[in-house]
């Protein structure tokens, strides 16, 4: 199933398979290790669209509820 | 002279190798953004003496912040680069690695946080990772300084590298064929810290978390503070120190000018430290016994918390409120480093990305955010008086920084920016770091505030005794009596405060105010302007015309909340 990784449940995991943002976007999320292909796994969720946790090899990125609903992943259901 | 640059992701570490090749002392935490600025030291290699800089973090030559504006800046001016790579996070590290390989400059890279890697599990081939780079790596740990002496030894005979430049798409597949044929991942259980990693950053248990952490930090550094002053420095004053500026008295009591300048004024007969105001009497009485041990214990709770990684999770817990304020969750980190000193918490304005939100920050951090100076002040000379007293400056102030947020936020032209952040994982503090950067920050307050504290204790007397305190008083009078309800000699506090926020507090003592006088004026000095220090550096973050509207927001703010206050009250 492909969705956006807010609607990941915490500690689900999913491939990312597109980034649904402008160029700064993708190259900003790229350096930062969050591309395509990689496998995101869901650490936290805040509540009333709040920051998502996730974890990407062996770090931990927060980032707002907007900017997590443009990394769209495949879930393994 | 040869400047090296040591370049690399945020929190890897870049500041700890710094401090060990230089000697030179900075502040290094368990936090992403702990550099904003760069700093130059010097280090000897083989007879050459050469320049150390310490850039900000990045995580690409794409600068996505100011700080990483300044870093990507000083790359075209270094001639050897120190590339700082996280081992326990090397694929994505390797991706400004490569970047750096096509520069053209002499590179070597450390691989450092090296003794993590082994309990999470991970396995690197040095050897061969030095061939695909073709450049030497040496395995690091800055906080010991294991391998240090190595990448110095390293550094004498390095040739340029120039990689042809690829796409991003390009880098990635070379990245991934380089992690398949040096690290080896091995399977591990999940330790405590990770476990509390995850607690304190999901919904429910995080925010219990969290409200522990602020309520025990709260009690430590309140009990820390007053210990040292009730059980020690206090006693030693009345006990060893009034003897001796006592007698001093009676010898220049003669000179009445001397005497106000470096005794002050005697309260019934003798020297009452917190109300004569000399040079030798309050100005020393104020820096060294009431505020420099809430210094101590605020950096000594902050230390900790910085080390073992907590702010970032603040931060997240934080962000939904921050939103409303037009921030994002990692400018409460700047709040709270603020809350030590706004010096400090004004230099990681630079962190914000926007406009808007360091004009926010700044504003905010202005008016509503007292640094542990001026905290130590009010609680010493007001909680003397009440408790309540102080209760209603703080909460007036923390109400402030919310409804000014909100308004702001409301206000301005622009969306807040999405949060961002690396979380780090949890580490358990070094305590030789923990005590040395402490002695850092606290032998950083002597040198600076003690100075300043005299310089305003001195300003302060001179002018009185040449009335030009009468002059300005009568000038600004009509606000100070009529609006605040503060006697016209209330202006000297407001004058001093440029200077010194703890002094100017101080000098509300003297006044004989009443309680309601003394709490407005505590507000109202928190509020009407930051010290020349915070305001040179938001100065430089905000630039002539953004500075100009905060300082009239500031300005008003101070007027009517003191005069409401002063209505209510």
């Amino acid at each position: 199933m492909i969705a956006d990784i807010t609607h990941l449940e915490t500690k689900e995991s999913g491939v990312v398979v597109e980034i649904r943002g402008g160029v700064g976007l993708i190259e900003r999320l790229q350096s930062m290790g969050i591309r395509v292909d990689k496998k995101i796994t869901k650490i936290s969720s805040h509540f009333w669209g709040g920051p998502q946790t996730i974890e990407i090899d062996n770090f931990k990125v927060a980032i707002g509820h907007g900017m997590a609903k443009k990394i769209m992943v495949d879930i393994d259901r | 002279m040869k400047k090296i640059l040591l370049v690399g992701n945020p929190n890897v570490g870049k500041s700890a190798i710094f401090s060990r090749l230089t000697g030179v002392r900075v502040v290094i935490s368990n936090f992403p953004g702990s550099t904003v600025e760069y700093t130059k030291g010097r280090s000897k290699i083989f007879g050459d003496v050469v320049e150390v800089i310490d850039i900000p973090g990045t995580y690409s030559s794409n600068p996505n912040c100011c700080a990483e504006e300044v870093a990507v800046k000083m790359l075209d001016q270094g001639d050897i680069i120190v590339n700082v790579v996280d081992a326990t996070n090397l694929e994505r590290n390797l991706y400004l690695t490569l970047e750096l390989l096509t520069r053209g400059l002499p590179v070597i890279v450390a691989l450092n946080i090296w003794d993590e890697t082994k309990h999470r599990g991970i396995s690197i081939d040095v050897k061969k990772l030095e061939e695909l780079l073709g450049v030497p790596v040496v395995s690091t740990c800055g906080l010991t300084g294991e391998g240090i002496r190595e990448v110095a030894l390293k550094m004498k005979n390095l040739k340029p590298v120039k990689r042809s430049d690829i796409s991003d798409e390009e880098r990635w597949v070379e990245i991934g064929n380089i992690i398949k044929e040096v690290q080896r991942l091995h399977h591990r259980h999940h330790t405590f810290l990770e476990l509390l990693e995850g607690w304190s950053i999901r919904p429910i248990s995080g925010f219990i978390i969290g409200a522990f952490v602020m309520v025990v930090s709260f009690f430590l550094v309140r009990f820390i503070g007053e210990s040292i002053i009730n059980h020690l420095l206090d006693p030693l004053f009345n006990n060893y120190w009034l003897p001796v500026v006592s007698s001093l008295s009676s010898i220049i009591s003669k000179f009445g000018f001397l005497h106000y300048i470096i005794i002050g004024k005697l309260i019934n007969g003798g020297i009452d430290f917190g109300l004569s105001f000399g040079l030798l009497t309050t100005g020393l009485y104020v820096p060294i016994v009431m505020v420099a041990p809430y210094i101590l214990s605020f950096y000594f709770v902050l230390g900790l918390m910085e080390d073992f990684g907590y702010l970032p999770r603040f931060a997240v817990l934080v962000d939904n409120v921050m939103h409303k304020l037009g921030l994002h969750g990692y400018a409460a980190v700047g709040m709270i480093l603020g809350l030590g000193c706004n010096v400090a918490g004004a230099l990681s304005v630079r962190l914000l990305e926007s406009r808007r939100e360091k004009f926010i920050a700044s504003t905010l951090l202005s008016i509503a955010v007292p640094c542990m100076a001026q905290i130590a002040v009010i609680v010493g000379l007001l909680g003397a008086r009440s408790n309540k007293a102080v209760m209603i400056v703080f909460s007036t102030l923390l109400l402030l920084w919310f409804i000014i947020g909100y308004i702001l936020n409301k206000v301005l032209k622009g969306e807040s920016i999405p949060l961002m952040l690396e979380i780090p994982p949890y580490r358990r503090p070094h305590f030789g770091a923990v005590v040395k950067k402490l002695w850092m920050r606290i032998s950083g307050f002597f040198l600076t505030a003690i100075p300043y504290v005299l310089l305003g204790v001195f300003l302060v007397n001179v002018s009185y005794f040449f009335g030009v305190i009468d002059f300005f008083a009568r000038i600004f009078s009509p606000v100070l009596k009529n609006i605040w309800g503060l006697p016209s000699e209330a202006i000297s506090a407001l004058l001093v405060g440029f200077i010194r926020k703890d002094v100017a507090v101080g000098m509300l003592g003297p006044m004989g105010l009443t309680l309601k006088q003394l709490t407005v004026g505590c507000v109202i000095l928190a509020i009407y302007f930051p010290c020349f220090a915070t305001f040179m550096v938001l100065f430089r973050e905000l630039g002539f015309k953004d500075m100009l509207k905060a300082a009239a927001i500031m300005i008003f703010v101070a007027i009517t909340v003191g005069g409401t206050l002063n209505l209510i009250l």
